[in-house]
């Protein structure tokens, strides 16, 4: 095919791409490459498959399902605390997954808030363990996240739309039908695919709600082949299941999200005439109430357990905490250099296999692109002198698929609605990027920028192997305290952890200014 | 000109560094951290050697081995130090370590005649508990308690594999008929042993595999009685935690003399306030004051390394047999 004439050139996001599957598929071949003898997948391993499967689909479902309701409430609604609640929503998902469970387990858990509770009505306590407890976990994780890639959705409707449709007199349903169903139809697959693929490499999460080995998955059978069994081949096939999984989902995804875009507006201010109902207001009130309890109760209890360790920080803490912070500054760089150029490739139509590279970074284990890596630079050079790059650098490839999903959307409208202007301007190239992609695409930008400073601060990914003992970053640090009895001070350095999570992803995303309000 | 004598200064004085030979360690994360014994080893290792100790940390025991495994002979590790008896066999067969000629009067409650790898530590597994708390008094009364208990998975951990070691070295052919009794019992299985104590303390659980040496951290450093450990009179499983030399060390000297240094008094006394374990070799000042409130098993168990490494397989079949019900 001949190309077309083009604003900018797609070349950039097809080398990105390119780079991306190399890094995954290099360091599992290299893996593969270095095993010796060693079994094949055994029955066990096709158990965990079929639980992992099980779980992730229901996972990501359930998050999905209840995140339109909570999506569309915010939308529409306007309150006190919305953005504060709305850069909240953040939180769970980049929170190292001790905590997590620390937290969930404070309000959920056998002599859990929730429990006590129950007990004092003289009620038996909830069972949290089992394949229920894994899904709960995996929502609260990821019902956040699914909500606000959802609530972009409906940003992305231009406020001119429910104008138009409400002059023309349509009620609630009809505006369902007519924006928002269409709407949902492209952003869901995608937000479905995403939550997926999280779960799909769940494994502590797992193992210790699902409440002993009948929860297996396929990241724990990739631990136990490494470490347990040394079996490298057994490690590599795995992980490449994982791949194909989530490569599977990622296709179907694409495939499925179709439909136009609704065009552009003015950035007027919305107004939703549908949502003046007394029983409309009730029930977007129930979602939002609903919502920010189930999130910000384990929340509490992680803030709540971590203030008296706060006070007793070690200077080994701090000097972690800016290890991570560097670690996030350079994988965000690293993030948006790659999905930038990725994003408006896929915008100009170069879609497919593009946004396949771009969710494969969540499918890929850390522990085998870890080893993979390790196997690769071992020989040339000192791990230890790369930690740092190398860590942010997986941070940003696994940040990449969040990062698509927030920017495509928002680079297709842009490129659609000015390329052909600008092409006729003859501002082809950078004067485009400068002055028209990069500057409409601010706020979008901002908010994927915050989500990978925050993801990638919060992860351990694959610091294990490179670890040296003048670089810890912060999640480290805190399993190290919990490994040496120091519960409190490990709770101090997770609120800590939190803070700083938080506090990158609301200056990032506030730098993107009024997305969230629009 | 000034800058040729800042660089000249520079340049001298990295000289001067790379003379002093660099001694590398890998050993387990908790060891280096701040508040395991890496700190104080370290100090005290340099004032005799005129040696860098360089300690690094890389994951667990098993995670240790893995390491090396995928270094193999190019190693920069002179020594590694944290593999315990079930690991030993697999870290021979790979061929990578040196004998050792070491010799210290062991605290051990075994005779130690192992020539690849010298002891440093040990302890023995236990069930930790509330002291208020009436605990069993072996597997089978826990089994028919209703009491709750977290452990480690023993594919992830090296604490859930020393249970797996226990119940295979107290029943044999009965472990698995122990491991369906004691399955209704299990909260929940964690990756490793941070999440299952934190778990434990935030109150999941009634009991929680750990060490005897346990409720030492919680008398000493936090001045709080209120943990115990049960005894069982099956008998304990013991961990016994190692260190060897690697054969490809470029400071084959400076390795052999920390392991005789791990041996001796200034290293021993480190171990028990901060890794909190029992020191192979007994220092001369004794155990730090709250060690002797701890409880003694009547009985220690410990399958030899050959045995842990062929029952291994087939007991962690059991297990998962057993509580995938």
């Amino acid at each position: 095919m001949a190309d077309r004439a083009q604003p900018v050139s797609p070349r950039l996001g097809i080398g990105a791409a390119g780079l991306v599957a190399a890094l995954i598929f290099g360091t599992l071949a290299a893996v593969a490459l270095r095993a010796e003898s060693g079994r094949g997948l055994g029955s066990s391993d096709w158990a965990a498959l079929r639980f992992t499967l099980i779980q992730a689909c229901l996972s990501a479902g359930l998050s999905v399902a209840l995140a339109i309701p909570v999506a569309r409430a915010l939308a529409r609604r306007r309150f006190v605390g919305r953005r504060v609640l709305i850069a909240l929503l953040g939180a769970p998902f980049i929170l190292p997954v001790i905590v997590a469970i620390l937290g969930l387990l404070q309000v959920f858990g056998r002599a859990g808030w929730f429990s006590s509770g129950l007990a004092v009505l003289g009620l038996e306590p909830v069972q949290i363990y089992g394949l229920h407890g894994v899904v709960l976990a995996h929502v609260f994780f990821n019902l956040p996240l699914a909500t606000r890639l959802l609530l972009q959705g409906w940003q992305e409707i231009p406020a001119e739309r429910f104008r138009l449709a409400a002059q023309l007199d349509a009620d609630a349903r009809a505006m369902r039908q007519l924006l928002e169903f269409p709407m949902l139809r492209r952003v869901v697959p995608g937000a479905l695919a995403v939550v997926f693929a999280i779960c799909l490499s769940s494994f502590a999460v797992a193992l210790t709600l699902g409440g002993g080995p009948r929860a297996t998955t396929i990241e724990l059978a990739i631990y136990q082949a490494f470490r347990f069994d040394f079996d490298l081949g057994r490690a590599a096939l795995l992980s490449g299941l994982q791949l194909v999984l989530t490569g599977a989902a990622a296709l179907v995804a694409v495939k499925v999200a179709v439909g136009e875009g609704f065009g552009t507006g003015l950035d007027r201010p919305l107004q939703r005439w549908d949502g003046n109902t007394v029983a409309a207001c009730i029930l977007d009130g129930f979602w939002i109430v609903l919502a920010a309890g189930f999130l910000l109760l384990p929340l509490s209890a992680i803030v709540l357990a971590g203030l008296p360790g706060m006070a007793s920080l070690t200077v080994s803490v701090w000097m972690a905490a800016l290890n991570s912070v560097l670690v996030a500054a350079l994988s965000t760089v690293l993030l948006l250099l790659l999905a930038l150029p990725m994003a408006s490739a896929v915008a100009l139509g170069r879609g497919g296999m593009i946004e396949v590279a771009g969710i494969l970074g969540l499918a890929a284990s850390p522990l085998v692109i870890g080893t993979g890596l390790f196997i690769v630079i071992y020989p040339i050079a000192d791990p230890f002198a790369l930690a740092l790059p190398v860590t942010a650098l997986v941070n940003a490839v696994m940040a990449l698929p969040f990062a698509l999903r927030i920017l495509v959307p928002r680079a297709r409208e842009v490129t659609a609605r000015y390329g052909k202007l600008s092409l006729s301007l003859d501002m082809a190239g950078w004067p485009f990027v400068w002055r028209v992609f990069l500057p409409r695409m601010r706020p979008q930008i901002g908010f994927a920028a915050g989500l990978a400073a925050a993801l990638s601060m919060g992860d351990l990914g694959v610091i294990a192997l490179f670890a040296d003992p003048e670089f810890a970053t912060l999640p480290l640090q805190v399993y190290r305290l919990m490994g040496a009895y120091r519960m409190e001070a490990a709770a101090g350095a997770a609120l800590l952890l939190l803070t700083l999570s938080m506090a990158a992803f609301w200056i990032l995303d506030r730098g993107g200014r009024w997305h969230a309000e629009a | 000109m000034k800058y040729l004598v800042i660089a000249a200064g520079i340049l001298s004085t990295s000289a001067a560094i790379a003379e002093v030979p660099e001694l590398t360690v890998y050993t387990y994360d908790s060891f280096v951290s701040d508040w395991g014994p890496g700190p104080a080893v370290e100090e005290a290792f340099e004032e005799i050697c005129g040696c860098d100790l360089k300690l690094v940390g890389a994951g667990d025991g098993a995670a240790l081995l893995a390491r090396v495994k995928l270094e193999g002979a190019r190693s920069d590790a002179d020594v590694v130090l944290g593999l315990d008896t079930n690991l030993t066999a697999a870290a021979k067969a790979t061929g990578l370590f040196a004998a050792h000629s070491v010799t210290a009067d062991y605290a051990l409650p075994l005779a130690w005649a192992d020539t690849s790898f010298v002891p440093y530590d040990w302890g023995y597994f236990s069930f930790v508990h509330n002291a208020d708390a009436a605990a069993p008094s072996n597997f089978k009364e826990l089994a028919a308690s209703d009491m709750k208990i977290v452990i480690q998975d023993p594919r992830s951990s090296t604490p859930g594999l020393g249970l797996l070691m226990w119940v295979k070295a107290a029943y044999g052919d009965a472990a698995p008929a122990i491991w369906a009794d004691l399955s209704d019992n299990i909260v929940t299985v964690t990756k490793g042993w941070s999440e299952a104590y934190g778990l434990f303390l935030e109150g999941e659980a009634d009991m929680v595999l750990s060490y005897t040496t346990s409720p030492a951290y919680h008398l000493i450093a936090e001045e709080d009685a209120s943990k115990a450990a049960a005894v069982f009179d099956e008998g304990h499983y013991m961990q016994v935690e190692v260190a060897g030399k690697l054969a490809a060390s470029d400071q084959p000297e400076l390795a052999d003399q920390f392991l005789s240094f791990m041996v001796s008094d200034a290293f021993q006394s480190i171990i028990p306030t901060t890794n909190w374990m029992y020191p192979a070799v007994t220092p001369a000042a004794g155990l730090p004051s709250g060690f002797e409130t701890l409880v003694q098993p009547g009985k220690s168990l410990l399958l030899s390394e050959d045995e842990a490494a062929s029952v291994r397989d087939v007991a962690l079949d059991e297990w998962l047999t057993a509580l995938s019900q």
